[in-house]
């Protein structure tokens, strides 16, 4: 029994095949519409998202499984200070495969330790949330046609921002990636990852403020959001809050094939006019996002 | 005080300062100056029901000021896990029948459980107080551990 606690835990090999099985979803959804006929989901989330709890009951559904669950910690026995290693014994018993979330760092790993049942990491605090960079991943090889030779941009909060970390961690694996961090001075990837991810691993990168100095040579641009409370003061995020704004006057400057990604929310940091251009993905990632859980679902419960 | 007690007092302070030789057990060398009590604790040698001396700030001529710990024990009593998690440069020498027998090597352990606690306050380990602390390898090179489950690095101890 496999549980998914990062992207990490899959080699490159065994991602192929689950981006192939998912290439295979999107390509012919009613193959797949019963084959979870029987089988439940449980969406275990101590803490409210909208987005990632709904990716995972549509997956399900599209699969023909049902699904239950609780979506705050406040409607479920954590309340009543039950432990996540008693709540996944008794979860094992009604469902056949769990995605949690739980705002403390290791919750689904420790409840992978005591489960009957496939646990799949969705969110856990600022450590890990693997199935964002599945989705990732899968945008950029479904619509680049490939993973690897490509120069990638990734802009905003580099500091704090877990899929960032997590998206450069899962890219290095691939051959000829180059990376160009955008982001102020406050908000600059971490020394950890410029040290022990990137020269260690000889990875190409460069680190530039303005976005309009680099955007020219990106064959994907990764935007993030630019948190006004993560500044110092509000005259630097005045200053500097537009540099990180994305709206087609920047849009012009980019190549004609370059893709733009956004986890979401997007808040203002994409402006709305962008999404009418042909290479602005956000919205199509959401859609992976799903066609991935699917993969996942059926690769976990081995129904693939 | 009378003179007796202070004859008697001398004596103790030399007594305890002329730690002799051991018969079985074995010795700490070349701990790093300062370190010896809390290596004293966490190889819960005061749980032990024999002789340890430890001496601090010993001259040497390899680091200056050195600890040493000495314990009339057998030596399957102690962890060496630990000892190499904590320092694995320490010497551990084996005495038996007043002679070092064996010179034993200290690895870095794969992995360390209930030693130290992760002190990420995000951590699951801060609301589930049944779990073990375990912290893994991560960085032979840096000696880098991490918590297993949240991924914090370790703090040094």
């Amino acid at each position: 029994m496999k549980h998914v606690m990062s992207p990490l835990d899959f080699t490159t090999e065994e991602l192929d095949k689950l981006f192939d099985l998912a290439g295979d979803i999107e390509r012919h959804p009613d193959k797949y519409a019963h084959i979870c006929d029987g089988k439940k989901l449980a969406t275990c989330f101590y803490e409210p998202s909208t987005r990632t709890r709904l990716s995972f009951e549509a997956a399900m559904m599209n699969l023909g499984g049902k699904v239950l669950g609780f979506s705050d910690a406040a409607s479920s026995s954590a309340s009543k200070g039950e432990s996540v290693s008693d709540t996944i014994r008794m979860i094992s018993c009604y469902a056949d495969i769990c995605a949690m979330r739980h705002p403390k760092e290791g919750a689904p790993m420790v409840a992978s330790t005591k489960s009957r049942i496939p646990v799949i990491n969705a969110g856990d605090g600022g450590h890990q949330h693997p199935t964002q960079t599945l989705t990732d991943l899968l945008t950029i090889r479904s619509l680049k046609g490939r993973l690897g030779s490509f120069t990638i941009g990734l802009c905003g909060d580099l500091k704090f921002g877990r899929t960032v970390h997590s998206l450069i961690n899962a890219l290095i694996r691939y051959s000829n990636v180059k990376f160009v961090f955008i982001s102020p001075v406050e908000l600059k990837i971490p020394d950890y990852i410029r040290e022990d991810v990137l020269r260690k691993n000889n990875i190409p990168f460069q680190e530039v403020i303005r976005l309009e100095d680099s955007i020219a040579d990106l064959d994907l641009l990764y935007m993030t959001r630019v948190q006004r409370e993560r500044f110092f003061n509000e005259e630097d995020y005045v200053r500097l809050k537009d540099f990180y704004i994305l709206d087609k006057e920047k849009m012009s400057l980019a190549r004609p094939d370059m893709l733009v990604l956004h986890p979401l929310p997007r808040v203002n940091e994409i402006s709305v006019e962008v999404d009418d251009d042909p290479r602005a993905v956000y919205f199509k990632q959401v859609q992976y996002g799903v066609y991935v859980r699917m993969a996942l679902i059926l690769t976990l419960l081995e129904l693939a | 005080m009378t003179d007796v007690n202070k004859t008697l007092d001398r004596k103790e302070v030399i007594y305890m300062l002329n730690v002799g030789k051991i018969e079985e057990g074995f010795v700490l060398d070349h701990i790093k100056a300062g370190k010896s009590l809390s290596i004293y604790h966490h190889l819960q040698l005061d749980k032990l029901d024999c002789t340890v001396a430890i001496i601090k700030n010993a001259k040497s001529g390899l680091m200056g000021k050195k600890d040493i710990l000495k314990v009339e024990c057998d030596i399957d009593k102690l962890n060496l896990d630990i000892l190499g998690f904590i320092d694995h440069t320490i010497t551990v020498n084996v005495i038996k029948n007043g002679e070092i027998v064996e010179k034993r090597k200290l690895e870095l352990p794969k992995e360390i459980k209930n030693v130290i606690k992760c002190k990420n306050p995000r951590c699951i380990t801060s609301i589930e107080q049944e779990l073990p602390h375990i912290f893994v390898l991560t960085d032979t090179e840096k000696e880098i551990y991490r918590c297993k489950y949240c991924e914090e690095k370790c703090a040094e101890i």
